[in-house]
């Protein structure tokens, strides 16, 4: 069922927020940061545009996935728990030796998750892939990409954007969570990474440059993309690391720590007071 | 062994490709600008459609073709084995080995034959990369007949695979009606005085060796290790047990490949003196792959001297 109201598609987001801070809290350990900069485009993909459907996790039509910058897997499971694809309680084993939900994401594992990723630039190639497995056969699905700014330091990512320039694979849309933070530092203090719109349009893409945060942007990104023939899309997205977490925000020693008792306590207060009454 | 006829496995995987692909509309090829080498140009001509070349970009190459399995085809992909386990290492483990994504690497211009190219272009740790990696399945064939079947065989595994090829054309071995199966060694002659095994370029060799320690009543037999991952041990244990000495022999280093291979199984289940030949530590050089194989002694003069020795 696809979710069209702006205030219903935050509130989700922040739904997914609420259970990435749950994950990593519970496991004391995982990524915080970057799956909250991610949370509202995931909202928008799988409750607004992907055509999916949790009870055929492996349907060939489908549109498809790739967290790419898979350490913010607790966003995507928080997204695939809401959409159906397993239950709720599974996300307490996120990280532990029982459980299927993998620091990374396994998609031999979890239902719903379309790539295996974690070592980071190799998604944008899987996609490339998918979208061309697509294209030979008609089958006219959709294949979302979602890379971390930091993680298009990669080679691999613009050996990708080539080829997928080349094929002219319009069913391709690469979205880039440009929160502007990785580990050691900002983006262009780390590698000297800038213009990252001209870098896409340079390799053939059509770029579009949004708030990330902002749902009503974000629909209409994806729908400009779907547009486009002829061309991949790129949507950079600006987004802030650990947004809806005052204490989180724009931090980057909270890209791979867990909150202790009080600070999740915190988190969790002002993520549900975030939460809109309509 | 029919001497008359020399073909390069290369060349034998380009044409069974070719044949696989009119059988099979998922077979999907990939290439890193080196399709005339690789020979998966004769299957790009019949079939452009299913064809991509990536340019040279040997990560993109492994990422994309993991795409194109998770989606549901079935790729083939080749480049030269240097590029393709050592540069695109970390993409085949993590893209295609741990997801066990159904992509078939064949891997040409393997080892010191190769040639002229030269050390950076001489690949001898591959066997030793790829067969450490869980859910893979490593081929290394010694002929046209066998690579035939690998290629083959490999399309209807589940699963990735790894194909070791070579440059050099090297002698038919078998006929073209010889049956194979994964995960069996074939043993050629019953000698008792020294077992060889080997892989790839270095069976014609053995073979060579052979027939001229016959001569000299030597018998030896030799055993075609065309499947290095999963590996024959009983076939192992049994020579170890039937002859008088254990020799291995490949265009590759003797760390991680086939000699260490036989010698994990033995030390486990049958500990026996292993004599083990191949590149010894060392990168290669330029020169003519035969020379090469003098030079390193990979070749049926070093296997002579070796079984001659006391």
């Amino acid at each position: 069922m696809k979710i069209t109201k702006v205030e219903a598609l935050a509130n989700i987001a922040n739904e997914i927020r609420m259970g990435a801070i749950e994950q990593v809290y519970e496991a004391q350990s995982g990524h915080p940061g970057g799956a909250l900069s991610c949370s509202d485009i995931l909202a928008v993909l799988y409750f607004n545009q992907m055509n999916i459907d949790p009870k055929q996790p492996n349907s060939p039509a489908r549109d498809r996935f790739i967290l790419s910058k898979g350490h913010c897997s607790p966003a995507l499971y928080a997204t695939l728990a809401k959409k159906g694809y397993f239950e709720k309680t599974e996300l307490k084993g996120f990280r532990k030796v029982e459980s299927n939900l993998q620091g990374h994401p396994d998609m031999n594992k979890v239902p719903g998750v379309d790539m295996t990723t974690g070592s980071l630039g190799q998604g944008l190639s899987a996609a490339v892939g998918m979208a061309i497995g697509s294209k030979m056969d008609s089958a006219g699905c959709r294949v979302y990409c979602l890379v971390g700014d930091g993680e298009i330091e990669e080679g691999q990512i613009w050996e990708a954007a080539m080829i997928a320039s080349k094929n002219k694979l319009d069913n391709l849309c690469v979205i880039v969570d440009h929160n502007g933070l990785q580990i050691d530092g900002t983006v262009e203090e780390v590698a000297g990474l800038v213009d990252i719109k001209e870098k896409f349009e340079s390799f053939g893409f059509y770029t579009i440059e949004i708030d990330g945060h902002d749902i009503e942007e974000i629909i209409q990104a994806f729908q400009a993309a779907r547009q486009e023939k002829g061309r991949p899309t790129a949507i950079i997205a600006n987004t802030i690391k650990g947004k809806g977490v005052s204490f989180m925000e724009g931090k980057a020693q909270w890209h791979g720590k867990a909150p202790n008792k009080e600070e999740y306590e915190e988190a969790i207060n002002e993520l549900k007071l975030q939460q809109i009454i309509g | 062994m029919k001497e008359e006829k020399k073909i390069a496995t290369r060349q034998s995987y380009g044409e069974a490709l070719a044949k696989l692909g009119e059988k099979n509309n998922d077979i999907v090829v990939l290439d890193a600008d080196l399709s005339s080498a690789t020979k998966t140009n004769i299957f790009a001509e019949k079939f452009p459609d299913r064809f991509i070349n990536v340019g040279i970009a040997e990560q993109n190459l492994m990422g994309t073709a993991a795409g194109l399995a998770a989606y549901g085809k079935i790729p083939f992909v080749s480049t030269f084995a240097v590029f393709a386990t050592g540069r695109a290492y970390d993409q085949i483990r993590n893209s295609i080995c741990y997801p066990k994504l159904n992509v078939k690497i064949c891997a040409t211009h393997a080892g010191l034959t190769v040639g002229e190219d030269g050390a950076t272009h001489q690949m001898l740790e591959d066997l030793s990369l790829m067969r450490t990696l869980p859910n893979m399945t490593v081929i290394s064939p010694s002929d046209d007949t066998q690579t035939r079947w690998a290629i083959e065989e490999a399309s209807k595994i589940e699963g990735p695979v790894y194909v070791r090829l070579a440059r050099m054309a090297t002698p038919v071995i078998y006929d073209e009606n010889q049956t194979f199966e994964i995960g069996k060694m074939v043993q050629l002659g019953n000698g008792t005085d020294a077992t060889v095994f080997a892989t790839g370029v270095a069976v014609a060799e053995s073979l060579k060796a052979q027939e001229e320690l016959e001569k000299e009543g030597i018998n030896i037999r030799v055993i075609d290790v065309h499947t290095i991952k999963p590996i024959d041990k009983e076939m192992i244990i049994k020579c170890a047990k039937e002859t008088k000495k254990i020799l291995t022999i490949e265009d590759h280093s003797i760390i991680g490949g086939l000699g260490s291979t036989i010698c994990e199984v033995l030390s486990e289940e049958y500990p026996t003196k292993v004599v083990r030949m191949g590149m010894k530590d060392k990168f290669g050089k330029s020169g003519k792959a035969e020379q090469l194989l003098k030079y390193f002694k990979i070749d049926s003069e070093a296997i002579i001297e070796e079984i001659k020795k006391n």
